[in-house]
């Protein structure tokens, strides 16, 4: 296959141009804007990158990409998943291209993912990480978001303790703003890559029909209100085609769990787990203050962790999922934790195709030169 | 203040329809002096008949101001302003603040006194009164309950009541301390004034950002629940049955609150509350663009406390529509919506939102998420709401809000309830733009505010 056959293949699969997408915020008009009716994930403007400069494409959350878009990055993933397993995993797709990860809150696992995947489509990648003494200094996001678009970036990845905190730089800057975690709102590279880590471990297969879940009952266990992975991955599997079931005592519950889109919401993971065919499991996040939550943690894991008799007692083809970093002994025992079919490197992996479908998807349209080169070194 | 118009000339409102707390009636009204001289039919003129009054004016000195198509009322008094001075000048002060206030038909504003430094002593309380003294409205004072608003010791309520001041709260704060609440009442009621409170139980609340609910669900932003409000509306209900004292409820929200306090209203209790406009306009889904402009406190709440709030306005349960007007320099909003700071600016756009939404409903999106209210709530109901009921709780009647009669201080608001337009955030006399209705198309535009017999604001413009 040639490249130009390969990339419009790819096109083709993909239909980046405006398909399944919606007008980003600062597309608007400042009446659709206030009216507040769309959440925006990822759109596409006619022409991105165009003298006349359009809108940018950001990818904000998991309602605005929909399940076309999810479908799209799943599909452009695996052409990506593909180049990882090359002896020279990169291409040079973005060539010329500088990516910005513009980091509030630690996170070095997100962030190497991303710099990583960027760098095998040839990227160059610039990383900002905000100390707590910067933030002290008083300067604004708006201005560091300012600041970084001035220096010539093509896209930027944020992660914010604040929810929404990406959708406003997104607002302020006309580049593509790709959301790498905010607050508890959404984290929705984390649910493609584990929508994509399912699907290959389940075998199904990502060109099919779109609801690539269905039939797949879903337990997501543990800290779901302080969760952005949870919003996100109950919305993304649900989307395919999942029955999704939350396992949390209710004050680790959001507020109205009902309104989310889920089967069944359970206060005992005994009973949620019958009939699982996979079990995501989440940490407690003791830095978001969860612990006051729960009584103790003896207590907690005792309830709600997947212990080693738990494990044990799961039927063997009952996938476990972690969005890491896991805390053995407290959601997740170490037995279950190496358990083979525990699917936590697989999603670590999955992360870095799917974070390459996004960054190609937001960065290349508009401009042919450099989508077509992907796969260029075939 | 007494010269011109107010002092020799005679001003004629001209062929409006006077509403006020008596009634309807197509008259033109007459004004010198700072008063109404004539309320009639049909004045003509001014005349030569008219000119024996003033000492040497001549009769040719008079004005006269299109009402036609306009109502006449009594001019607007809102319950809580924000005017940020001293403190926080980059975002309003005492000046533009009036300025946008008598833009909006208002004809006084009461001041809140959470500034920097607070309102908490007769001195910082003179200050605002002479600040507002060449003001483009009347500027009268809430006075802190306690000692830097910090819930624990009482401020002198006695000595800044001496300079006038009628309603005493702590906004932005609630008082926690039922302890402390207990006594601020029981000082108030020997002095005759009014606690008005912002309720808010600080537990409950704390760490919250927007209503909690489905949205912040959804949108993981951490909530406030609609309890944390009820629950400080039912404890100082209890308060008043213990005290006797008379008490004010700011900026209820939420369905329970209003059904509290009509439950109080039928036992006897006296109590008198208000409602924003926000809370009656805007739900919480509007929190799903992550703009600040749309934080608030309290948080804009669910479509069905929306509905519940209306009814509350429309049988009279929420005494007064009162802005919460809150003015915020660009670097308090520019920023995610957790840091932000909370508040809208409303002093402008009041009586058109009451108007389009609560007086002439049609059909319009953030209606049908509303739940819908039913009937049309009558003219009358709403202004008062904005202007004798609040006159009343404030202390400044009847120099404001008072029935339009010869004799009467002439402060008027003329509004033409029928003209359309379109809110510009950038078009204000504010000092601030965070301005949650831009956009967004209205019914109803002020068209003359008169203060003590002088016109401030004349075809919407200010006049200074």
């Amino acid at each position: 296959m040639t490249a130009a056959s390969r990339q419009d293949a790819a096109v083709a699969r993909t239909g980046i141009a405006t398909s399944a997408l919606v007008p980003s915020a600062n597309a608007g008009s400042p009446e659709e804007t206030r009216g507040g009716s769309a959440v925006r994930g990822m759109s596409a403007p006619a022409a991105a990158n165009g003298p006349t400069r359009g809108a940018p494409r950001s990818l904000l959350d998991i309602e605005g990409l929909g399940r076309d878009g999810i479908v799209e990055v799943l599909r452009l993933a695996e052409s990506f998943a593909e180049v990882a397993r090359r002896p020279i995993p990169k291409v040079p797709a973005l060539r010329g291209r500088t990516v910005v990860s513009l980091f509030f809150e630690d996170s070095t696992r997100t962030r190497l993912s991303f710099e990583t995947a960027a760098k095998r489509l040839s990227a160059d990648v610039m990383s900002f990480q905000a100390s707590a003494s910067s933030i002290k200094k008083g300067e604004s996001l708006r201005d560091t978001a300012l600041t970084i678009q001035a220096m010539g970036v093509d896209a930027i990845v944020v992660r914010h303790p604040s929810a929404g905190a990406p959708a406003r730089v997104a607002s302020w800057v006309d580049v593509p703003v790709v959301n790498a975690g905010d607050g508890w709102h959404a984290h929705p590279t984390q649910a493609l890559a584990d929508c994509f880590a399912l699907c290959g471990a389940l075998g199904r297969p990502l060109d099919g029909g779109a609801e690539m879940l269905a039939g797949i009952k879903a337990v997501i266990v543990g800290d779901i209100r302080h969760s952005r992975v949870a919003r996100s991955v109950t919305q993304a599997f649900s989307l395919l085609g999942a029955a999704v079931t939350l396992a949390a005592p209710r004050s680790l519950l959001p507020p109205a769990p009902e309104t989310w889109p889920v089967a069944e919401v359970s206060h005992d993971l005994d009973d949620a787990l019958r009939g699982a065919d996979v079990v995501y499991v989440l940490r407690l996040q003791a830095e978001r203050g969860a612990g006051a939550y729960v009584p103790s943690l003896r207590e907690y894991s005792a309830r709600y962790g997947i212990t080693a008799a738990r494990a044990s007692s799961l039927a063997p083809e009952v996938r476990i999922m972690h969005p890491g970093p896991m805390v053995r002994g407290v959601e997740i025992s170490s037995e279950a934790a190496d358990l083979d079919r525990c699917l936590v490197d697989d999603q670590v992996r999955a992360g870095i195709a799917v974070r390459m479908a996004v960054l190609f998807l937001l960065l290349s349209s508009g401009d042919g030169a450099s989508g077509a080169e992907l796969g260029g070194h075939d | 203040m007494t010269e011109g118009i107010g002092g020799s000339r005679r001003l004629v409102l001209r062929g409006g329809t006077v509403v006020d707390a008596t009634g309807e009636r197509r008259v033109d009204v007459a004004i010198a002096g700072g008063r109404v001289v004539e309320v009639a039919p049909d004045i003509a003129s001014p005349g030569p008949q008219r000119k024996a009054s003033a000492g040497g004016a001549s009769g040719d000195d008079a004005a006269v101001l299109d009402c036609s198509g306009c109502i006449v009322c009594p001019g607007l008094v809102d319950l809580h302003t924000h005017l940020r001075e001293p403190g926080d000048e980059d975002a309003e002060t005492v000046a533009s603040g009036a300025r946008a206030a008598a833009l909006g038909g208002y004809t006084a504003v009461v001041a809140m006194p959470n500034t920097n430094p607070p309102l908490d002593t007769a001195e910082a309380v003179s200050r605002v009164l002479e600040l507002g003294r060449d003001a483009a409205c009347d500027v009268a004072v809430a006075g802190a309950i306690t000692q830097g608003r910090a819930g624990e010791r009482l401020a002198p309520m006695a000595e800044m009541a001496a300079l006038g001041v009628r309603i005493f709260t702590d906004d932005g704060n609630g008082v926690q301390d039922a302890g402390v609440m207990r006594r601020a009442l029981e000082y108030a009621r020997d002095l005759g004034v009014v606690v008005a409170q912002h309720c808010e139980e600080a537990a409950l609340a704390r760490g919250g950002h927007m209503h909690e609910g489905g949205w912040s669900s959804r949108l993981g932003i951490p909530g406030v629940p609609a309890e944390a409000e009820e629950l400080m509306v039912a404890r100082d209900l209890a308060l008043v049955r213990l005290t006797g004292a008379r008490m004010h409820f700011l900026h209820l929200s939420t369905a329970g609150s209003v059904a509290l306090v009509r439950a109080a209203r039928e036992e006897g209790l006296p109590v008198t509350a208000e409602a924003t406009p926000h809370h009656l306009v805007l739900t919480d889904a509007r929190v799903v663009s992550f703009d600040p402009v749309f934080k608030v406190n309290p948080p804009l709440r669910s479509a069905a406390d929306v509905a519940a709030v209306r009814r509350a306005v429309a049988d009279g349960t929420i005494d007064a529509i009162a802005t919460d007007h809150a003015p915020h320099a660009p670097q308090r909003k520019d920023v995610p919506f957790d840091e932000a700071a909370p508040g809208m600016t409303g002093l402008e756009t009041a009586l058109a939102l009451a108007w389009t939404e609560l007086v002439t409903p049609e059909k319009t999106p953030e209606k049908t998420q509303a739940g819908r209210l039913q009937a049309a709530v009558p003219a009358a109901t709403i202004l008062g709401a904005l202007s004798w009921r609040p006159a009343q709780i404030a202390g400044l009647a009847p120099e404001h809000g008072g029935p339009i009669a010869e004799g009467a201080a002439a402060n008027l608001c003329v509004f033409d309830p029928t003209e359309e337009w379109t809110v510009d955030a950038a078009v204000t006399a504010s000092r601030s733009r965070n301005n949650p209705y831009a956009g967004m198309r209205l019914r109803g535009r002020v068209r003359h505010t008169v203060r003590r017999g002088e016109p401030v604001v004349i075809g919407g413009e200010l006049l200074r």
